[in-house]
């Protein structure tokens, strides 16, 4: 087996443990991480030589601890710093190698710590942009070049947002811990979102040849099944690992032969995942509030997901659960998919109604007009429709989506 | 990945370590499922659209699967990593690693 295979999947395995464990002993997040790839780099070079060492992960920690005392040893500030917090004489304390080779097998403590480092890299005092991409660097264990690869975007830019990032927590001296009562819903929010974020980048992208876009919407779902399992109370934590996951779960079927979308009511239905729907209704179940916007998105997922047949679609309860999202999140998009489900359930006037008070809100939106022309259509008023769908294909910046559109037209 | 045999007798202390290593697993996204099959069973043969059953155990076959983990990793490596861990805590034996089609890479 290729060496350099087996340290970067250690790595990618241990690296949010061994971020974590390092963060707790220098209080220095951004340190922390450096100490980490440190050592990482220090394996790739060892491992292909000396071979694999008996417990990999126990190696990555012990070097970098090394590190962490050669460093505090050479730095009188951050021995200063550490002495401050009383944390220099731990430190040395542990110097004992198994000692600290057993941080990683102390369950609770490591679990906490991990979940101290996912509230830093998220922490609100960063774009969310920074956060995703410090997510996935400490927490997912990818490297620069990989998480540029999957946005698409140059690696130096990725590096430097990480940076940017570390310097950021740094100054701001964001403290290693798990938010305090009052604080805990947004920053929760915010880890969510970051989380979400991650998981969209992939699964909107799936018409990319790119073998990184599909797997970063893997990553999330990995991402958000940790969380859960730090975080077992959290409600919307399940929530939306139901919701990446009910949404995962209908990836084979959402591009036809040409690489083309498919809509959620076209598709074939046999290819949705059935062992991703399961564990999507195990973690819905796992949620023991039924009102937060990650919940409800999950239910609406989940009611998709049990219909077999478009046919068997029970609208009026999507319907619903649209209504409660709506007064969650009160946003036009949001409240013109209601409005296609109240359609579904209760006839397209209805849905019409809602459309029509839209109108400002989403003027540029290309899928307004999309919408309105389907409700027109089904009330047989198509000159109207015609006209819909032309004002959405001109609106539309999609190539592929426009062409639909264009053709609903009759152009 | 699947155990098709071990040689260490399950006892407490191999269910708490495996327990812990299980609980590990979960935590970190990796574990989806975990199951293990009875030594007896039916063995079914189908030939020209008829099918044959005969009673298990399987006498022919040395190695029989006995339980199974379904993990999803982003590598074949990370798979035989966690492969690794597990050996070192069921000690000797033998399994196989194999990859579910249908899923992500």
């Amino acid at each position: 087996m290729d060496p350099r295979a087996t340290v970067e999947a250690v790595w990618k395995l241990e690296s949010a443990r061994i971020v974590a464990a390092l963060t707790r002993l220098v209080r220095d997040v951004g340190l922390a991480e450096d100490l980490a790839q440190d050592a990482l780099l220090a394996a790739l070079e060892e491992w292909p030589v000396k071979g694999t060492p008996a417990n990999p992960g126990g190696w990555l920690m012990l070097t970098a601890k090394h590190r962490a005392i050669d460093r505090l040893r050479r730095d009188d500030r951050l021995r200063a710093n550490l002495a401050e917090l009383g944390r220099a004489a731990e430190l040395e304390q542990q110097a004992g190698d198994d000692a600290f080779a057993a941080v990683l097998d102390d369950g609770a403590g490591i679990d906490d710590d991990v979940l101290r480092l996912i509230f830093i890299a998220c922490h609100p005092v960063l774009s969310r942009e920074s956060s995703v991409a410090l997510t996935l660097r400490m927490i997912g264990g990818l490297t620069t070049a990989e998480i540029a690869r999957a946005f698409l975007v140059p690696e130096p830019t990725i590096g430097q947002r990480i940076s940017r990032a570390k310097k950021t927590l740094g100054d701001r001296g964001i403290p290693f811990e798990v938010p305090p009562p009052a604080e805990r819903a947004p920053r929760l929010a915010a880890v969510l979102e970051t989380i979400y974020l991650i998981f969209n980048e992939g699964y909107a992208a799936t018409a990319g040849d790119d073998w990184m876009r599909p797997a970063l919407a893997q990553e999330a779902v990995r991402l958000g099944r940790m969380l859960a399992g730090l975080a077992p109370g959290e409600a919307e934590v399940h929530g939306l690992v139901a919701l990446m996951e009910l949404h995962a779960s209908r990836m084979p079927a959402r591009l036809g032969p040409a690489g083309e979308p498919v809509p959620l009511l076209e598709q074939d239905r046999g290819r949705w995942d059935q062992a991703l729907i399961r564990s999507g209704f195990a973690s819905l179940l796992r949620a023991d509030r039924q009102d937060g916007p990650y919940v409800l998105q999950a239910a609406i997922a989940a009611s998709h997901a049990r219909a077999r047949e478009p046919g068997d679609t029970d609208w009026v309860r999507i319907a619903g659960l649209y209504e409660l999202l709506v007064r969650q999140t009160p946003t036009p998009v949001v409240e013109l998919n209601r409005a296609v489900a109240v359609a579904m359930a209760f006839g397209p006037e209805r849905g019409l109604e809602i459309v029509d008070r839209l109108a400002e809100p989403l003027r540029d939106y290309h899928l307004l007009p999309a919408v309105r022309g389907d409700l027109l259509r089904r009330l047989g008023r198509d000159a109207e429709a015609r006209a819909e769908f032309a004002r959405a294909a001109e609106l539309a910046r999609n190539a592929r989506e426009r062409d639909v559109l264009l053709e609903r037209a009759g152009m | 990945m699947t155990l098709n045999a071990g040689v260490r007798e399950p006892d407490e202390a191999l269910y708490a370590e495996m327990g812990r290593f299980v609980d590990e697993m979960s935590k970190a996204g990796v574990l989806l499922a975990t199951g293990g099959l009875a030594m007896e069973g039916s063995h079914v043969t189908a030939s020209g659209g008829k099918i044959t059953v005969v009673d298990g155990p399987y006498p022919e076959t040395k190695e029989t699967i006995i339980s199974f983990a379904l993990i999803q990793v982003g590598s074949k490596e990370e798979a035989i990593e966690i492969s690794r861990r597990f050996w070192a805590i069921q000690g000797d034996g033998e399994g196989d690693i194999r990859q579910v089609y249908g899923g992500p890479e």
